[in-house]
């Protein structure tokens, strides 16, 4: 008599990610906030129009106090929100995160105080113009930061990935900055210099990973490879905030309304980015 | 003094009487009633509401069906991914050398659940904080084996110092070899970034039929990867914003 017995594989014994959707609105909330600092503090010393520094340091503002909003809201005891702050480990990239943040939110709130308020006198102008770098520095690493995060863990899609997720969340944030910056405080010559570049080198990302699937990727092997299918909403937001928002820049030196399409590209292909990598993630751990 | 659990697979019987034992002694709730399919287990997997996880693996052995047991249990890793990655402070290395999560402490953020290589620990939903083997952290400090060890009825569970388990489970492999067994190997990943483990196994086969990584890393082997590539883009959205002004 012939036993059959199973023998087919175990299931993998990764658990898959927790977080649901404010993490990933978070991370384009927060990239876009931290670059927009960048973005007030180049403008304010170039002496731009009252209208873009306006828009970017509002922008930078709301953003600051969004995202730690969403980043509680995400906790599973959102009442202990400051044990965030009890320690700081660099081997965490959340932890460094958590402190970049509240360095973020502080020094953009006092910026936009001193800012608003314009006080005379050097030593006034001096304190904004740290608060400003301070902001500027931590937006810098807000906009970035998120890629490491996801990078450093064991869901295979992201740790094959982890040395171009930092680098991709940081370019996407750019565009989409410059492009709600612009929306709000109307089209300029630099702005669109920003986006356009950014848009330039998402399009160059998005190429060499349509060459070749699964390019890109880095890091150990594992029993479960993510189906390709998980690559494609990342794929389509690197499409949006890449070729299709370089088109339309491209087209709107001639036609302006096209830099309005291209705005809202560059923001629509950042926001899908984030999500398309949360849900890359979750897909099969 | 560290201390680590040897769980002898080849003498383990399936009874479960560890599953139970963990369970009453932490309060665990019960996390589900679920028919798996898979042979007697019906447990699943480690997680939130898990800590001690009777496998039954099925195989194949010299033409024959084979049928093994193996009790799984939180690696407590010489370097822990969760520890590492903890934000809050909340994960903690004891004095008996066990990771353990401080529940008063904890919020829930999620980060060590996708830091463990062996899919430990994990968020409970009701709860909001992530839970794991606490090594009876407790019962430890009152001078007592974890419960899971103290109800194995064959003693498939040893409980005691680590250097002497080590050692333990290379003799045991050597005994088996002696008497025609020739396929158990000692689980203990010292070739990786997580050092060993103070959780060892005994088992036969392939570790891959019992759920464990061959070659488990801890994930903060790409941090510096992952920060080289912010630092790269945060340079050219440097250059791109100096220069576009």
């Amino acid at each position: 008599m012939a036993v059959e017995f199973s023998t087919d594989r175990p299931p993998s014994p990764l658990k898959p990610p927790v977080w649901t959707w404010e993490v990933p609105l978070y991370f384009f909330v927060g990239g876009v906030a931290g670059l927009s600092a960048v973005i007030a503090l180049a403008a304010s010393l170039t002496g731009e129009a009252a209208a873009t520094v306006a828009a970017a340091r509002g922008v930078a503002t709301a953003g600051a106090v969004v995202s730690p909003m969403l980043l509680i809201a995400d906790l599973g005891r959102p009442a202990r929100f400051l044990y965030m702050l009890r320690v700081f480990k660099w081997t965490s990239a959340m932890s460094v995160g958590a402190w970049t943040l509240a360095v973020f939110s502080g020094a953009t709130f006092v910026a936009l105080g001193l800012w608003w308020l314009a006080p005379d006198g050097p030593a006034w102008r001096a304190a904004l113009a740290a608060a400003d770098l301070t902001a500027a520095g931590a937006g810098l690493v807000l906009a970035t930061y998120t890629g490491v995060l996801l990078g450093a863990t064991v869901i295979p899609v992201w740790a094959a990935h982890h040395r171009m997720l930092p680098f991709e969340f940081g370019i996407s944030s750019l565009g989409a900055a410059a492009s709600l910056v612009e929306l709000l405080g109307g089209f300029t010559v630099p702005l669109n210099r920003v986006a356009m570049a950014a848009a330039a080198i998402e399009t160059a990302l998005w190429v060499y990973r349509a060459r070749k699937p699964g390019s890109g990727t880095q890091g150990p092997r594992t029993a479960n490879h993510a189906p390709r299918t998980a690559h494609r909403a990342p794929r389509t937001a690197g499409l949006l905030s890449g070729p299709t928002a370089l088109i339309l820049r491209l087209a709107g030196l001639a036609f302006l309304p096209a830099r309005a399409g291209a705005a809202a590209a560059a923001i629509a292909g950042s926001l899908l980015l984030r999500y398309g990598w949360l849900a890359a993630g979750r897909a099969k751990v | 003094m560290t201390k680590g659990f040897f769980t002898d697979s080849t003498l383990c019987i399936g009874c479960k009487a560890c599953e139970v034992a963990c369970k009453e002694w932490n309060q665990v709730p019960a996390d589900g009633f679920v028919w798996t399919g898979r042979s007697y287990d019906n447990t699943g997997s480690l997680g939130h509401s898990t800590y001690r996880h009777v496998k039954f693996v099925e195989s194949v052995r010299g033409g024959l069906p084979a049928w093994d047991f193996s009790s799984d249990v939180c690696k407590h890793c010489e370097r822990a991914g969760c520890m590492e990655a903890c934000p809050t402070g909340s994960i903690v290395r004891t004095e008996f050398g066990g990771v353990y999560v401080q529940p008063d402490i904890c919020n829930g953020c999620g980060y060590c659940v996708v830091s463990c290589p062996f899919g430990v620990i994990d968020r409970r939903p009701e709860d909001g904080r992530a839970f794991k083997c606490t090594f009876c952290y407790d019962r430890q400090k009152a001078g007592l084996q974890p419960a899971c060890a103290s109800a194995c009825p064959t003693e498939s569970i040893q409980y005691g110092d680590l250097d002497e388990l080590r050692a333990r489970a290379d003799a045991r492999r050597l005994a088996l070899e002696a008497r025609g067994i020739p396929d158990a190997v000692v689980y203990d990943p010292t070739h990786t970034n997580v050092g060993g483990t103070h959780a060892i196994f005994l088992v036969r086969g392939p570790v891959t039929d019992y759920s464990l990584p061959e070659n488990p890393e801890m994930p903060s082997i790409r941090l510096r990867g992952g920060w080289t590539s912010a630092l790269l883009g945060a340079v050219v959205i440097a250059g791109v914003v100096a220069l576009a002004f």
